[in-house]
């Protein structure tokens, strides 16, 4: 046992900072409250994208001949972990780098990593993925947008819902349904997804943080070619799991950087924010849970390096994973809830540090939703690390 | 970075498990419990002939010389087994006299400490109950060429049994650590039943005890550092025990809900009982996290080192009460008899969540820390 980076992984790490404090670039100056402001907002970060494309920077632990930088998936933890620290706006393909191109990478054709890996790192193409529909979620596999034969494509008919950034993408990776006749794991195939084909139309949905980050997809007689299946026809589920399995191992290093910095900026208002009449910091109450959300948090960074060193030794997300996305997403609630009873009024106001609380409660409830609800990660633990029967 | 047991502390580990599923099976943890000591001389001498009293001991006094990473290694297995020993307080005691005292104290102590012929602990609290080391009332008046010890330490650990009791005393406006025989004229011990059967808790009395002065191992705030380092040895040693005690929880109860028939099927298919199950993984695993981030921070000087052994001690003292509320909730009936094996476990968690301070305590410590202005 050694916690200690490497000589490598410290080499990284300090060239890798001094990189982006070279390159960081000016903050976006446009206004995101107007339509054109919002896709000249998307611009601008995929410029950033491509810059840290250019430099050798995405893809951190991606084979080398795809575009990536061959590292490993420690070095791909502390490039999130500095990414975010520096401070630069975040990678607008997200969902391409999180778990779309790793998806490729393992199941994909030799075709098609050469045809799309290195546009998902440049932002040249951004994705999205399209799993729930309005009759399935937490049951993706009961999904029913079609896909019929016709020559050599297929003609995809149905919605998906929810669908994150499907309003500026290119390209979705899609689970439709290929066979209907036999059991619903057996007939999904997994579809690459031209999302400016004829037929594809993308409603936005309004969240209750106010923003529009997820949207309704409809597809109506959309023609795709079948070298565009990603993995086998009929063997969809495969490559769902993959994707899902990826999800949720990678939301880590980077969140708990943006945790470290949600929690940072909480104590500091503590130290003069008044609560009972007393100054918050010295409530010994509100000292209480300020430590107990700063231990839970350090504990789940000593929970990702487990998992980190483990996940580097095995080389497969595993089922810690899904332990991992419990416990963040549980102690962010808790924490945003903790900023509520802290700054009290005051964190009501949607001027007080921009917004800052007000988003970060709203937004906190969709993440015991998205990736896997937190009932059925706990169906997850019990059946595939405890061995327990399945209960559906 | 790797945060993985090396393959020696994998080994050591697994010969602590074998050693301990086989020498103390939950009926030897049983029969000693009914004791007035709960303590087994031949199991102790059995951990001694592993090096394990001395396990931190360094060569040079007869120990193993190894860190805290594998002390929590073992730790883990003695509290997988409810071992009832005086190992906690004896490595707390090795710990303090590693940090203070003479060449030639360290080497009468620690030599018989690894040997294991010589047992000791640690009486520092008092009828405040107050773990933080300020609280220390009792009174070692200096006289000629002696300190005079009178008064009253409660919670002391293992006292009946201990050898050597080093008493954390006030002389002036300073600490001392002095230590007394357990035989020495003017000590009386007085076990006070506890909710934990299986760790004795004693009231120890100093009548007039005579210590000469050079007996003493440190004063100062020498002396309240070594208190605060070797606690914080002890409390890593503890939490590792402490997840040893989950662990047998989780499985024991995953064990359970496999086999137990309701309804026709095995409890374990209810989601209510899977998602208890899956809350106490989490738990598990999360307090292994700290406890082993701890023992490695304290093994390396880590600056974090001190606030890592609070963080690890306030989330295990809460996270092994609930993996045992749930623990017995998922077993029913059986699981709040005296026959089953489980309130073994709930009880040695529950008198482990305040030894060293329960997670109230070092919440403040950590607020100390970090919610306070950082001093310029
Ligand atoms: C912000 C956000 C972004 C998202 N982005 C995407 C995206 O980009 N692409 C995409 O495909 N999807 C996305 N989703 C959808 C998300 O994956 C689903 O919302 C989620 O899987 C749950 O499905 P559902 O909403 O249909 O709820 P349901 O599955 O209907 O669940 C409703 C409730 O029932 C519980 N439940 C359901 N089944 C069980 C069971 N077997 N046992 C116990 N409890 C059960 C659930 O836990 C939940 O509490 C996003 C969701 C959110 C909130």
């Amino acid at each position: 046992m050694d916690l200690k980076p490497t000589p490598q992984e410290q080499q990284f790490r300090e060239e890798l900072r001094t990189w982006l404090q070279a390159n960081k670039p000016a903050p976006f100056e446009g206004d995101e409250s107007t339509p054109e402001g919002r896709k000249a907002h998307v611009e601008y970060l995929k410029a950033w994208q491509k810059k840290v494309f250019e430099g050798g920077w995405a893809g951190i632990s991606w084979p080398k001949e795809y575009g990536g930088r061959g590292a490993t998936i420690i070095e791909q933890a502390i490039f999130q972990e500095e990414f975010t620290l520096a401070g630069v706006p975040h990678l607008v393909n997200s969902l391409g780098i999180a778990i779309i191109g790793p998806t490729i990478i393992a199941v994909g054709t030799e075709e098609q990593k050469q045809r799309y890996i290195a546009k998902i790192l440049s932002a040249d193409e951004i994705w999205c993925q399209g799993f729930s529909e309005p009759n399935s979620g937490s049951d993706v596999a009961s999904l029913g947008t079609k896909a019929v034969r016709d020559g050599d494509d297929f003609i995809v008919n149905g919605q998906k819902i929810w669908t994150s950034f499907a309003h500026f993408s290119d390209f979705c990776l899609l689970l439709v349904r290929t066979n209907p006749d036999v059991a619903k794991h057996k007939g999904i195939t997994a579809l690459l997804v031209d999302m400016h084909s004829p037929g594809v139309t993308v409603k936005p949905l309004r969240q209750i943080t106010g923003e529009a980050d997820f949207n309704e997809v409809y597809f109506d007689n959309v023609r795709i070619p079948v070298a565009n299946v990603l993995g086998e026809i009929d063997k969809g589920w495969h490559t769902a799991i993959a994707t899902l399995m990826n999800e949720r191992a990678n939301l880590g290093s980077s969140t708990y950087v943006m945790l470290k910095r949600t929690l940072d900026a909480l104590i500091a208002r503590s130290r003069t924010s008044m609560h009972n009449g007393k100054v918050a910091a010295q409530d010994p109450i509100t000292r209480q849970k300020l430590a107990q959300a700063y231990l839970e948090l350090e504990i789940f960074k000593s929970n990702l390096n487990r998992s980190l060193s483990k996940m580097s030794k095995s080389k497969v997300p595993g089922p810690e994973g899904s332990i991992l996305k419990l416990y963040w997403s549980e102690y962010n609630q808790r924490l945003q809830q903790i900023a509520q009873e802290t700054l009290g009024p005051v964190a009501s106001l949607w001027d007080t540090d921009d917004g800052l609380w007000v988003h970060g409660y709203l937004r906190t409830r969709a993440n015991t939703i998205e990736a896997g609800t937190t009932e059925i990660l706990k169906n997850i633990v019990a059946e595939r690390v405890l061995g327990l029967p399945k209960s559906y | 970075m790797d945060f993985d047991l090396s393959k020696p502390q994998q080994l050591l580990q697994q010969s602590a498990r074998d050693f301990f599923s086989r020498e103390c099976p939950a009926e030897k943890v049983r029969t000693l419990m009914e004791t007035d000591t709960a303590f087994d001389a031949k199991l102790w001498e059995g951990i001694a002939d592993q090096g394990w009293t001395g396990l931190i001991v360094p060569e040079e006094f007869g120990g193993l010389g190894l860190g805290t990473v594998e002390l929590a290694a073992v730790a883990e297995e003695m509290g997988r087994a409810c071992l009832p020993s005086p190992f906690i307080s004896t490595i707390w005691a090795s710990a303090l006299i590693a940090r203070t005292g003479s060449e030639g104290q360290k080497a009468q102590y620690l030599e018989a400490i690894s040997a294991g012929t010589l047992k000791a602990t640690v009486a520092l609290l008092e009828a405040s109950a107050d773990w933080n080391p300020d609280g220390v009332q009792l009174k070692a008046e200096r006289e000629g060429g002696s300190f005079r010890l009178k008064g009253r330490k409660e919670f002391v650990s293992d006292a009946a049994v201990a050898d050597v009791i080093l008493c954390i005393a006030r002389t002036g406006d300073d600490l001392v650590i002095l230590p007394v025989s357990r035989t020495a004229e003017g000590v009386t011990v007085t076990l006070t039943p506890s909710i934990d059967a299986t760790r004795k808790l004693y009231a120890v009395d100093f009548d007039n005890v005579i210590i000469p002065e050079g007996d003493a191992l440190e004063t100062g705030y020498r002396a309240l550092d070594a208190i605060q380092q070797a606690t914080g040895v002890a409390t890593i040693a503890l939490c590792a025990e402490m997840i040893g005690g989950m662990q047998w929880t989780l499985d024991t109860t995953v064990e359970y809900a496999k086999t137990r028939l309701q309804f026709d099927k095995p409890i374990g298919i209810y989601q209510a009982v899977q998602h208890r199950c899956a809350e106490m993984v989490l738990f598990t695993e999360s307090a292994r996290s700290s406890v082993y981030y701890a023992a490695w921070a304290l093994s390396e000087n880590d600056p974090s080192a001190k606030l890592a052994v609070s963080m690890a001690k306030a989330y295990c003292s809460d996270s092994a009460r609930e993996t045992g509320n749930r623990g017995i909730q998922m077993h029913g009936g059986i699981g709040f008899t005296w026959e089953h094996n489980l309130h073994l476990y709930y009880k040695r968690a529950k008198s482990s969540e305040v030894m060293f301070g329960d997670a109230t305590y070092h919440r403040e410590l950590i607020a100390k820390e970090v919610v306070d202005e950082p001093e310029k």
